[in-house]
């Protein structure tokens, strides 16, 4: 009934969906699994009507439509439960339920609030779910909202003529093991209402709940397998299945770390709900990659080591010191640095220029009672400028004119330049362009040959992989495994997948 | 040509073309108006002003708003008048601690203000506007409504005594002014505002004490409305809670009109002169060709109006609140 025919979408520099076919059956429970990247959530937009599918067709029912709005979607029958939750928090629940759809419960402008909450307790019966309409969203748990959600998209049943496809994206992220098993319940027994794209990373729901299952990777479909014959293992093969180029990740110019110095040490530490039992320790000239599923707790890792976040319990020691108090004013002071993933809001100032933004860190250095020694910053500017082959007009260049990559520089540089020697990299590679990422690469190993420490969150597997010495495999906030990464006895990305999902 | 006509370029030398073409207008409809005498009338008009106007700079480049302006002119024009007319009320005389002593309750009532918006983490405009009423209510309790004559000779030289056509108050004021630039461009309190205006998040993650940063802000915005006060009380010879008056709205539009962004990390020191400048020379402009004071306010909001909406990049404003 719902069918996609050699769909193609195109962004500038990437092809993110070559010729996907993709059918969806009365009443079935279809699964969605790839990596990052592999263009999932790049299909399931198309499906729900956030962006135009380039080429091929999308049929509903054998006819050819095309969605210029989730709305349109909505009104052909396709829903989406969105994995962040898009409730408005201080509305009502049935306020929600029929956001943008009050019309009908609306006489000469006036709502009959009556008829909406009677109307919405039959939406919340669909979802099992006993609460008063009236219930202001922000007191609900987690796991009710997720429902409200479905019952939101469900509410199209009595909208629209014909079948209904609902996409639940990555719906268990959040919940707890009993809160899934009752998702899962739900799920099953509204197959009589509609037919859903489940969307997860955790490969064993998905093999639990669905029929059929489409394996992504690089924006193709590799696979459709029945649910009963499937197999994880096999599963994740296809998933990451890639050949790696050495020379890429600049593997020959990885070098031994120094084991004798210690610049960071984890020591079990714990943050309530997002990752428990943390120990590591990183060394001058390490690269330590921390690989894991989005929301695996690698970033709250982050944040508390460079001080954002401070931990329940548990011992951060830098350079031999413990850490006692937690801001990132203590985190720059003691040399930990952060490139952060969002360089637009959290990497450089738009409107200063490429010098303001290398010593905004460190003013102190170019300060004397206050009053900055402008000549100075300049000169550190163009330095860095020459050795990072940063393109931009002069040191005076406004940073938000700047290309990605060379936002990137400025960046390392205003960190590197300010004596950091642990520096967190978060994705520092999203976005760019292949030849940024080498530059990126090339840094890193040269931190790495300067003697600097490196806690590096990459953007794909591979990246984890041809850059690191070391690898801590991380699920549900806990280190599962640890990887030695010398160059030629690399673990494989099936090594480091089945410890992720 | 056409890469000297982007939109930034425009948008950094619009105001000042705006007051070209003011001045050219003016002097067409009346050839008084371009006479170093009216110049003279402008600028020392302008000169509180432009004081107030110099603070606010610093707050909006933060990203904040400061209303607290006329009460904190209030209270320091009130105290100055108080301790100087008690300490003998003639400047060679030990009466001169009241300036210093003026710039240290502007400071201190902007100490305050800051305090109150960061440690109680209220929204700026409402903390200041409150602080604002404060200011009012304490100058009124220190007066009892009355007025405050300051008539000695030498305090009032700042208006009397003329060097090249222009009073000294003018002078002193551009001195003010050289210090406001120089704390925009050379301190790295100056550099932390555009930093605080421009990225928050990122100031905070660069190791920036933010909260430290919007005090300090609120305590040089408190000094520059004392010399505001010093100024004004200069000019007419009476401290009073009036002495504040209609500087609100006058140092807003003033800052805004010379392309000051409202949401923060854009500006600076030169933009307020030249807003300050185009809004006197309106207000100059308009009795001297003979138009009613109202007409004069209905212009202004018009302009305030028109110059956040040419300077505001609407593409990347998804909603404003």
């Amino acid at each position: 009934m719902f069918e996609l025919q050699k769909v193609d979408k195109v962004f500038p520099g990437v092809h993110a969906l070559k010729a996907v076919d993709f059918e969806i059956k009365r009443g079935e429970i279809v699964g969605l699994v790839g990596e990052n990247g592999a263009g999932k959530s790049t299909l399931m937009k198309i499906i729900y009507g956030a962006y135009q599918h380039d080429g091929g067709q999308v049929l509903v029912d054998g006819k050819a439509v095309r969605f210029r709005s989730p709305r349109q979607a909505m009104d052909m029958g396709v829903g989406m439960v969105f994995q962040e939750q898009s409730l408005i928090p201080n509305l009502t629940v049935m306020e929600n339920i029929f956001l943008g759809f009050e019309k009908q419960f609306v006489n000469f402008g006036v709502i009959d609030w009556k008829a909406m909450a009677e109307a919405a307790r039959h939406q919340l019966n669909k979802v099992k779910l006993d609460i008063s309409p009236s219930t202001t969203t922000s007191q609900l748990s987690f796991a009710q909202r997720q429902l409200i959600e479905l019952a939101k998209v469900l509410t199209l049943e009595e909208r629209v003529q014909g079948d209904l496809v609902i996409l639940l994206d990555e719906p268990t992220s959040v919940l707890a093991k009993e809160e899934i098993e009752l998702l899962f319940e739900l799920v099953r027994d509204l197959r009589s209402r509609a037919s859903f794209i489940f969307v997860s990373h955790r490969l064993d729901e998905v093999t639990d709940l669905s029929d059929r299952i489409y394996v992504m990777k690089d924006g193709e479909v590799v696979d459709v397998v029945n649910a009963d014959d499937a197999n994880i293992d096999s599963i994740q093969r296809e998933m990451v299945g890639r050949n790696i180029n050495k020379e890429y990740y600049r593997e020959e110019q990885q070098s031994p770390f120094d084991t004798s110095k210690v610049l960071l040490e984890l020591d079990s530490v714990n943050l309530d709900s997002r990752y428990r039992d943390i120990s590591l320790k990183l060394h001058a000239g390490e690269v330590l990659c921390l690989v894991g599923t989005e929301g695996s707790g690698r970033e709250a890792i982050l944040r508390t080591i460079y001080g954002l976040q401070r931990p329940d319990c548990g011992r951060v020691a830098i350079n031999g010191h413990s850490m006692t108090r937690f801001s990132a004013r203590k985190g720059v002071e003691v040399g930990v640095a952060y490139v952060p993933r969002e360089r637009k809001i959290e990497g450089i100032v738009a409107g200063m220029s490429v010098f303001e933004n290398m010593t905004l860190s460190q003013m102190g250095n170019y300060a004397k009672a206050g009053v900055l020694d402008i000549g100075k910053e300049r000169a550190l500017a163009r330095e860095w400028i020459g050795k990072l082959s940063i393109k931009a007009s002069s040191e005076n260049a406004d940073c938000g004119n700047l290309s990605g990559g060379n936002q990137q520089k400025v960046v390392l540089a205003k960190w590197r330049s300010g004596g950091s020697d642990i520096i967190l990299l978060d994705h520092p590679t999203r976005g760019l362009d292949i030849g940024a990422k080498e530059d990126v690469y090339v840094m890193v190993r040269e931190m790495s040959e300067a003697g600097i420490g490196i806690i590096l969150v990459a953007d794909t597997l591979e990246e984890a992989i041809g850059l690191s010495h070391t690898i801590a495999v991380i699920k549900d906030g806990e280190i599962q495994k640890r990887y030695d990464c010398q160059p030629g006895s690399k673990p494989s990305l099936y090594d480091l997948i089945q410890y992720m999902i | 040509m056409s890469q000297f006509m982007t939109r930034e370029n425009l948008q950094k030398w619009a105001p000042l073309l705006v007051l070209i073409a003011l001045i050219l207008f003016f002097s067409a409809a009346n050839p008084n108006f371009l006479s170093v005498r009216n110049f003279a009338r402008i600028t020392m008009a302008a000169t509180p002003a432009l004081m107030i106007s110099l603070g606010i700079t610093f707050i909006i480049i933060m990203g904040s708003i400061d209303l607290s302006m006329e009460g904190a002119v209030a209270v320091c024009a009130v105290v100055f008048a108080t301790l100087f007319l008690s300490l003998g009320g003639v400047l060679n005389s030990w009466a001169w601690v009241a300036l210093p002593a003026a710039l240290v309750v502007g400071s201190i009532f902007g100490l305050i203000n800051g305090l109150v918006h960061v440690r109680l983490k209220i929204p700026s405009f409402m903390a200041s506007l409150s602080m604002g009423f404060v200011g009012i209510g304490l100058s009124l309790l220190m007066t009892g409504g009355d007025r405050i004559r300051v008539e000695d000779p030498i305090f009032r030289s700042l208006l009397t005594e003329r060097v090249l056509n222009f009073p000294l108050m003018v002078y002193f004021a551009g001195l003010a002014l050289l210090v406001a630039w120089f704390i925009q461009s050379r301190t790295r309190i100056g550099r932390n505002f555009y930093a605080v205006g421009g990225g928050e998040e990122l100031a905070h993650a660069s190791g920036l004490n933010v909260n430290r940063v919007r005090v300090i802000g609120f305590m040089i915005a408190g000094v520059f409305y004392a010399l505001g006060a010093l100024f004004a009380v200069a000019r007419i010879g009476i401290a009073e809670t009036a002495t504040g008056y209609n500087l609100m709205f006058i140092s807003i539009t003033s800052v805004v009109v010379g392309g000051t962004a409202l949401w923060g990390g854009i500006g600076g020191v030169w933009n307020t002169l030249v807003g300050v400048l185009i809004v006197n020379v309106i207000a100059n402009g308009m009795i001297v060709i003979g138009l009613p004071r109202y007409v004069q306010d209905g212009v202004l909001g018009v302009l305030v109006i028109l110059a956040v909406y040419l300077s505001t990049d609407r593409k990347s404003l998804a909603f404003v609140k």
